[in-house]
């Protein structure tokens, strides 16, 4: 659902069912719409069992890698020798994509649930819900359905009866995009400065702590209880394009749309109806100029691709992009691409860890580079040491930071190059003053 | 150990076979390979962040860093890769974008690993274009002995993670994120862990500098002497720097069974005094009343006189800043006597621990060689031996400092000789005064607390006359008839091992650049 807006008759609601439904952020509310059946369901069954059919299902990480989630809690130590942990990661910082937001604002419950399964299936008996600071409202309302779900006997020593111990904690972030990175948020969690580990060890042998660990999106987890109550057949079903990405999906779009907002659609629907029809389309007199698919840190599409563009990650890849969160970023033809690309970069530079040479530096000069091409002072050459310097970049780091910073670089480049050179040979007024 | 699984692999088309676990860029160092690094350090705790040992593996689908990837069965590792070579070249362009060029000022120039890497495989020329500012943080004091220069910064982060991991006092972090970022410290604290210094030497460039050494001397006017801390009796391996025959900077060598990489700041302060100007410049002999000047051959034939005239009791009064050569000289120039030998040691309170490396400290006990005294006799009963002076028919100095003690206390001996860098207002009574080296300007041995025999190596020329103190006193032995002459100080020591139990079948060579720990050695020789 579109929340505000009405559900769109081609959406497929189910994480986004309840949305504008204050009632259903209530425990008993949530329970009066059917919550807490598949946690307590999945209390009597074994571990193992509950993993399997969330393989099943093909559910994957919707966080952006787009990792089987059943496969990747099959990872965890099948014995337990130490004490296993869930991380949920609330820490949805990618510009773009407002999707965990809402699902925590309107469905605590459902991701409260969705951590609890998990939690069960990996023999978790601790969880953490690392939330990024900025968002407040979501905070107050996890932490008001946490202490419900307590007080009702949802957590804690004996959760709904079963004997067994969940407990779960919500962890503020203090506002930086890198702790939405699985190992830097562990480092966050743990107190120490939000950095990436670098891997191996990857968190299913040592994770927070140093223990084994899940670390799963909150869009991930919210889909759990739903395909442990409805069946992993059911949501395996809900395909429109590639049998390997399967469920729904909720896309934020964002920008120039009529009606910007959460869309939850089956996998494999086409982009080009998602911005077009769902999302209202282009203003009066506008046309599509490009569209970035999966956040900020994917691959820019243009027009033709966005409009044959299949939204599951096949589709995307097919596309030469990503679906990464599903945050889609609409451009139409008043967009300045080169301002916007440099809008981006100059959020990667801002958000660099630091650790690694290429991101701290690279993602800095690149900015500078696209800012003097703006200023009118760009030559040629800029452009192709742009993209120079994106290659190294590219896969030479701790994590993807930096990776993310040179792709829409790249893609921007090679897309609309026009734009680049309008600047540079002076046949576009220059829109900043200095470098 | 024998049963340890070794892997093969081949690095740069040479194979090499080396234990399972053993990371990419020490199995290289097996290859004669230094693969081109700055955050990894051996002492240090993995940080993988620099991305400079960036090398290509084959299969892998990417480039993968040296420093952390372990080797594996059949890894076909190349440092010399267009790909790798491409990496280094875009990493040491990003470093230098914000690191001033000013090596003509710097103190690490000529040792400095982003000077040499960039002269190495750098690009000729920069492509940020100079319309663009540098970083700029002013330099800031971090306390103790410690300068820290942001604009030099590579963020690699030794630094941090000696003070986190080995010194563990966590006061000095990143602070800030991307390129904004540099080091920053407590705000309450101050960079004075009496281990700090170490951040100096572990930082690869320019950032971190020694406030002592600060403008001294550029790198390569540096002769180097591979030495022993005097500093305590930990007997940390050092380096003295030295230019034109003046020692300027300490610096740790590494000896992975004593210091590690690591020495302490009193350690790294101990080299002041082996520059002193006042130093006895030529053997004295008395003459009525007072010490002139003589030569070698002449004082050694007043000495050995006294000593062949002389019969009864004897007084050594020695140093355990002294060498072990010249301890065990001085006991056989006093064969003939009943001999007091003595020595004191400063000693303050407590050791001053380096926590992240076992059995490592700032010992209480200032002096390097006290072991190598008690080993041969010496008791450290300074006081007792000032007494037993009365009933003395010969005392003998071996650099003793004599603070405290009078002329007349020490003339209480019929005679005395003295022998030593500097002469004390107590030695002036002596009849005979004779020169020597101090440990930077001789070859010698000393004992550590852990029983660990090791080499030092002279670093500069004696002033004047003076010798070292194994010459002298084996000249000295040769003039009595009783052995000695020395042409070095292994022969000196080969003679000590012959006669010393503890030092049984050691020689100079055996001893080696490490040392060799005597306990070991003896119960090996009893079992063989």
């Amino acid at each position: 659902m579109g929340f505000p807006h009405k559900p769109h008759p081609k959406e497929t609601v189910v994480l986004s069912r309840y949305f504008g439904d204050a009632d259903a952020r209530t425990y008993d509310g949530w329970v009066k719409r059917g919550g807490y059946e598949a946690l307590r369901q999945t209390l009597t069954m074994d571990p193992a069992r509950v993993t399997d059919v969330v393989k099943a299902s093909g559910l994957r990480g919707r966080g952006g890698a787009g990792f089987p989630t059943g496969l990747k809690w099959s990872f965890m130590p099948k014995e337990k020798k130490r004490p296993h942990y869930l991380c949920c990661n609330a820490d949805e910082s990618e510009p773009g994509t407002f999707k965990d937001r809402e699902i925590m604002r309107w469905t605590p419950h459902a991701l409260i649930e969705g951590c609890a399964i998990a939690q069960h299936a990996i023999q978790a008996e601790v969880g953490y819900i690392y939330i990024r600071g900025e968002f407040t409202e979501p905070l107050t309302i996890m932490e008001r359905a946490l202490a419900e779900a307590y007080q009702r006997g949802v957590l804690g020593p004996d959760s709904m009866g079963s004997g067994k111990r969940i407990d779960m904690y919500v962890h503020r972030g203090a506002g930086a995009y890198i702790c939405g990175e699985e190992t830097a948020l562990m480092n966050s969690i743990e107190g120490r400065r939000g950095n990436p580990r670098i891997k191996p060890p990857f968190p299913a042998a040592a994770g927070v702590f140093g223990l084994p660990t899940t670390i799963n999106n909150v869009e991930t987890l919210a889909a759990v209880p739903h395909i442990v109550k409805r069946g992993a057949d059911w949501y395996k079903g809900l395909c429109l394009s590639n049998p390997k990405s399967s469920g729904t999906k909720l896309f934020s779009v964002c920008g120039h749309v009529r009606r910007p907002g959460n869309y939850e659609v089956t996998m494999g629907f086409p982009l080009g109806e998602l911005v077009h029809e769902l999302a209202g389309g282009m203003r009066e007199g506008r046309t599509l100029k490009a569209c970035i698919p999966g956040g900020s840190s994917v691959p820019i599409l243009n027009r033709e691709e966005t409009e044959s563009c299949k939204l599951d990650y096949e589709g995307c890849v097919e596309k030469g992009t990503m679906l990464g969160s599903g945050g889609v970023i609409v451009l139409d033809d008043s967009a300045d691409m080169v301002y916007q690309i440099m809008r981006l970069a100059r959020f990667y530079a801002h958000e660099s860890c630091a650790q690694c040479t290429q991101c701290r530096e690279g993602t800095a000069w690149t900015t500078r580079i696209i800012q003097r091409i703006l200023a009118g002072q760009g030559e040629m050459k800029d452009l192709d040491l742009l993209l120079d310097l994106a290659e190294q970049m590219t896969g030479k780091t701790i994590c993807v930071l930096s990776d993310s910073c040179a792709a829409p670089v790249v893609s921007g480049i090679k897309k609309f190059r026009g734009e680049f050179e309008a600047y540079i040979k002076g046949a576009r007024r220059p829109v900043l003053a200095h470098a | 150990m024998a049963d340890q699984e070794l892997i093969n692999l081949t690095i740069e088309g040479v194979p090499v076979r080396v234990p399972k676990g053993t990371l990419l860029i020490e199995a290289a160092k097996q290859a004669g390979i230094m693969i081109p690094h700055y955050c990894y350090h051996s002492g240090l705790p993995v940080a993988g962040v620099c991305r400079m040992c960036l090398v290509h593996v084959e299969k892998a689908p990417k480039l993968q860093i040296a420093c952390w990837t372990q080797v594996a069965e059949g890894m076909v590792v190349s440092v010399m890769h267009d790909e790798a070579r491409a990496a280094r070249k875009s990493v040491l362009e990003f470093l230098l974008i914000n690191h001033p060029l000013d090596c003509p000022i710097c103190d690490q120039a000529g040792e400095c690993e982003l000077q040499d890497y960039v002269f190495q495989e750098g690009r000729a020329r920069t492509r940020y274009t100079p319309t663009y500012a540098k970083r700029f943080n002013p330099v800031e004091d971090f306390g103790g002995d410690v300068l820290y220069v942001p604009n030099r910064c590579i963020l690699c982060t030794r630094c941090v993670r000696f003070m986190d991991h080995v010194a563990q006092d966590p006061i000095i972090n990143v602070s800030e994120r991307g390129d904004r970022a540099y080091i920053g410290i407590h705000p309450e604290r101050q960079l004075d862990h009496p281990w700090a210094g170490n951040v100096v030497d572990l930082c690869p460039v320019g950032s971190l500098l020694s406030k002592d050494f600060l403008h001294k001397a550029r790198a390569w006017e540096l002769d180097k002497a591979a030495s022993v801390c005097t500093g305590c009796s930990q007997g940390c391996n050092v380096n003295l720097d030295t230019r034109t025959n003046v020692v300027v900077r300490v610096r740790p060598r590494v000896n992975l069974q004593v210091n590690r990489y690591f020495m302490c700041d009193h350690g790294r302060s101990q080299y002041r005094w082996m520059n002193r100007g006042d130093r006895i410049e030529a053997p004295l002999v008395e003459d009525h009343g007072d010490l002139a000047a003589v030569s070698w051959d002449h004082a050694f034939v007043r000495a050995a006189e006294i000593l062949r005239g002389a019969v009864g009791r004897a007084v050594a009064l020695v140093s355990p800043h002294a060498s072990t050569e010249a301890l065990f000289l001085v006991k056989r120039v006093l064969a003939g006597f009943e001999t007091t030998g003595a020595f004191r040691v400063d000693r303050v309170e407590g050791d001053a621990p380096l926590r992240g490396v076992p059995n490592l400290a700032l010992r209480s006990e200032r002096a390097p060689n006290v072991t190598g005294a008690v080993l041969l006799g010496y008791r450290e009963q300074f006081a007792d031996a000032l007494k037993a002076l009365e009933r003395a028919a010969v005392a003998l100095v071996l650099d003793e400092s004599l603070a405290g003690v009078t002329r007349e206390q020490l003339s209480a001996a019929g005679q005395v000789i003295y022998i030593g860098t500097v002469l004390p207002e107590a030695a002036r009574g002596a009849k005979v005064v004779l020169p020597v080296a101090n440990v930077a300007e001789e070859d010698g041995t000393f004992v550590n607390r852990d029983r660990r025999a090791q080499r030092y190596m002279q670093a500069k020329v004696t002033p004047g006359m003076a010798r070292p103190a194994w010459w002298v006193l084996g000249e000295l032995l040769g003039e009595m008839g009783a052995g000695g002459r020395f042409g070095s100080a292994a022969e000196a020591f080969a003679w000590l091992a012959q006669e010393e139990s503890a030092f049984a079948g050691l020689t100079h060579d055996a001893l080696g650049a490490q040392g060799v720990v005597l306990s070991e050695r003896r119960v090996a020789g009893a079992t063989a």
